[in-house]
């Protein structure tokens, strides 16, 4: 019995051999991002001063800022993987995996970002929310990409999925300029009073320059930890289907000789 | 029989259905009508009220737009007529644009009632210098909304759960149509103060999305609901 | 669209090769092969759930195949599933109707998006007798035979090259049966392809040319004719 494509870029053989989803390769990097955690959580609460305006509030940052912009760069890998599974000949479900795990991760770190941003609102502006162009716009974005993984769980076929979720990849880069562009012409047009006395980019000194460097080194590791093994349970996973369907053939083709 | 032939041949079929089972004088219209008294009762003061109507009109039209789509689809796939028109070898774009033009001519009828209600109740007043602004509103935001409806309604169609899939998928979508629609209105009503000219910058938005919505959404309708 | 617009089609009109097409997670067909020449009326028997209202939506390209080789028609179901639905005619266990129009709107709107002239439209819906008294009834409240009859008549209008009937006789009374095989035979007649699936042997036998066993997603024993279609093995409640 054959079993349909699980052209994982690379690692397919490790993923269909062994029970496990990690490699050397893979421990090497959880474990630098373990210590780059670490060293974050060091230089972020520990070495790094105070922020003149924001006071403590600041440290907040440090996980606020790297979060979204692995988030964006996840949705990004989620939209180039889309193009390439719809516009290669090959259709390679490794592509269809690899924008699903990204989607994935970068919900969870809007989800982070959204919920330590609402905390350094409340410590530096006095609200958990405020209805700024930026704020409105991650969390349609943060909504839009929970409905793209809504759709890849609609179930059928693996190719099925892939193509049904790799167009809705693409269409969220329509979407997803507009409602921005859209809430920035909001909030332009529209300023109220505002509680907001400092718009968050601040003069930062060296070591604040470095722990936010830290924190982007930080997460990108654990981005790429989390990508690697997450492809490689979606690859297992997608072994486990097509496992229960020759089983389920067997059964059917066993019924037909009574 | 070329794509445009057909996709007016289903528009026509839809506003058949519905001028032939009175689903949305009956049912969808009073619903919308009904949520418009419901917004009074949350926003208990006249003042709110008329500053706030333009949203309440749009917002209105959105839950409606829900429940419209998923009319929509329900004709096609009560009886398996969606799979045959498949078979029949319809475009998978004609049927996109099909059912998002029939779509649209109800979105229409119901923002004009909308507005109407709006007016009677929310004490609005209609000035005639704005009513160019308030007809390219109207129909700029129809086609963006009608196009991402009936794109995720397709795609909804068919599932179990399409009834959560659908706004989960739709509102965000919309957003922008939302915001654009609501201040293009406010301008031409006059809303706390806007001017006339407030409301085209809005215009050009809306109609870029519409635009945007209406390729993309074209392309993408086979993939995603024929797959 | 019609039988006509394209050249002779290539030999054999349905060619499976162990074809797995899966429903959910389920196999349908496990592994299903059928080759069917143009002008046969084959006849898929078998119990419920083996298969045949699968194999037919196949055909018609609105399954996607899971394993295996399909081609109708030359185009190949696997990558070219949108070219072979213009040159097929699905009759499913739905009628694909709209239950708020008239019979009158149904099969014109149907006639209209595959082609169809008016007269070949009222040519068809006389043939199904759904011509005078029916034409402006809405479809709701027609009974299921006379729905089944509408919804042929939208099939005969189409004229294609390849008809795939699902259980096309349920419901329908005695007059209409005929009726709709002498169509049936005139089509195959004229260079038609038809499949039935059908758990009436003793009229769809006798409409075949060769009935093939749907067993447990697969077809099985192909007998040149009907055997003996009274003393038939089926596991119907």
């Amino acid at each position: 019995m054959t079993t349909t494509d699980h052209d994982l870029p690379a690692q397919s053989s490790a993923a269909t051999t062994s029970s496990a989803t990690g490699t050397r390769a893979t421990r090497i990097i959880g474990i630098a991002a373990i210590v780059a955690l670490g060293w974050l959580v060091a230089f972020g609460l520990g070495f790094s001063p105070a922020d003149r305006d924001q006071e403590e509030a600041v440290r907040i940052l440090y996980v606020h800022v790297p979060t979204i912009w692995l988030a964006y760069l996840a949705f990004v890998v989620t939209a180039v993987a889309s193009a390439m599974y719809l516009f290669t000949s090959k259709k390679s479900l490794g592509w269809d995996r690899m924008a699903g795990a990204s989607a994935e991760i970068g919900v969870v770190f809007v989800a982070v970002t959204l919920a330590v941003g609402a905390m350094w609102g409340r410590l530096t502006w006095g609200v958990f929310w405020q209805w700024d162009a930026r704020l409105t716009t991650t969390a349609l974005l943060f909504v839009t990409y929970v409905g793209y993984l809504a759709v890849r769980r609609l179930g059928g076929s693996h190719h099925q999925r892939a193509r049904r979720s790799s167009v809705l990849g693409l269409i969220a880069v329509i979407e997803i300029p507009l409602v921005h562009w859209s809430v920035r012409l909001w909030r332009s047009l529209h300023q109220e009073a505002t509680v907001l006395d400092t718009d968050g980019d601040i003069d930062m000194d060296g070591l604040m320059l470095f722990s936010l460097f830290v924190g982007v080194v930080a997460f990108t590791l654990l981005y790429v930890w989390l990508m690697l093994h997450r492809t490689r349970t979606m690859a297992m996973e997608d072994i486990v289907e097509d496992r229960g369907l020759d089983a389920a053939l067997a059964a059917r083709r066993a019924e037909g000789e009574l | 029989m070329s794509a445009w032939r057909l996709a007016r041949l289903i528009a026509r079929k839809d506003l058949r259905v519905e001028v032939r089972s009175r689903v949305i004088t009956n049912q969808v219209l009073p619903f919308a009508g009904v949520t418009m008294v419901i917004f009074a009762f949350a926003l208990d003061a006249d003042s709110v009220l008329q500053r706030v109507a333009p949203g309440l009109v749009w917002l209105a039209t959105m839950f409606s737009l829900l429940v419209l789509v998923q009319r929509s689809f329900a004709i096609e796939t009560d009886d398996g007529a969606l799979d045959a028109m498949r078979v029949a070898g319809v475009d998978s774009r004609a049927i996109f644009f099909g059912k998002a033009l029939g779509l649209a001519a109800e979105l229409i009828v119901l923002e004009v009632v909308l507005l109407f209600a709006a007016v009677i109740l929310y004490g609005q007043t209609i000035e005639v210098g704005s009513i160019v602004l308030l007809v390219t509103t109207l129909i700029a935001a129809t086609c963006g909304l009608a196009a991402v409806g009936t794109l995720y309604g397709g795609l909804a169609a068919g599932f179990r759960g399409r009834e959560t899939l659908l706004p989960l998928l739709t509102l965000p979508a919309v957003a922008p149509v939302l915001i654009g629609a609501t201040r293009a209105v406010e301008a031409a009503l006059g809303t706390a103060g806007a001017v006339v000219s407030d409301g085209w910058p809005w215009v050009g938005m809306l109609i870029v999305f519409a635009v945007a919505f209406g390729v993309g959404g074209s392309l993408a309708f086979g993939p995603l609901v024929d797959e | 669209m019609s039988a006509a617009s394209t050249p002779s089609p290539p030999v054999p009109v349905v060619a499976l090769d162990d074809v797995v097409a899966v429903i959910g997670r389920f196999p349908a067909l496990a592994g299903a092969s059928l080759s069917v020449e143009r002008s046969e009326i084959v006849l898929l028997r078998g119990a419920n759930g083996a298969g045949k209202t699968t194999l037919l939506r196949l055909c018609a390209g609105l399954l996607p195949v899971e394993r295996g080789v399909g081609r109708v028609l030359g185009f190949d179901l696997a990558t070219q599933r949108t070219l072979v639905r213009p040159h097929v005619g699905l009759l499913g266990h739905q009628n694909g109707l709209y239950l708020d129009l008239t019979v009158r709107d149904n099969v014109s709107f149907w006639g209209d998006t595959v082609g169809a002239t008016a007269a070949e439209i009222d040519a068809a819906m006389g043939r199904m007798g759904v011509a005078d008294r029916l034409a402006d009834v809405p479809t709701r409240t027609l009974s299921a035979g006379q729905r089944r009859r509408t919804s042929l008549a939208c099939l005969i209008a189409r004229r294609s090259q390849v008809w795939l009937l699902d259980e096309p006789h349920a419901g329908l009374d005695a007059d209409a049966r005929d009726e709709l095989d002498a169509t049936l035979r005139q089509a195959a007649a004229a260079g038609a392809t038809i499949l039935v699936a059908s758990h009436e042997l003793e009229r769809a036998g006798t409409l075949a040319t060769r009935t093939v066993d749907v067993v447990a997603g697969q077809v099985r024993a192909t007998t040149p004719d009907v055997a003996n279609p009274s003393t038939n093995s089926e596991r119907e409640p």
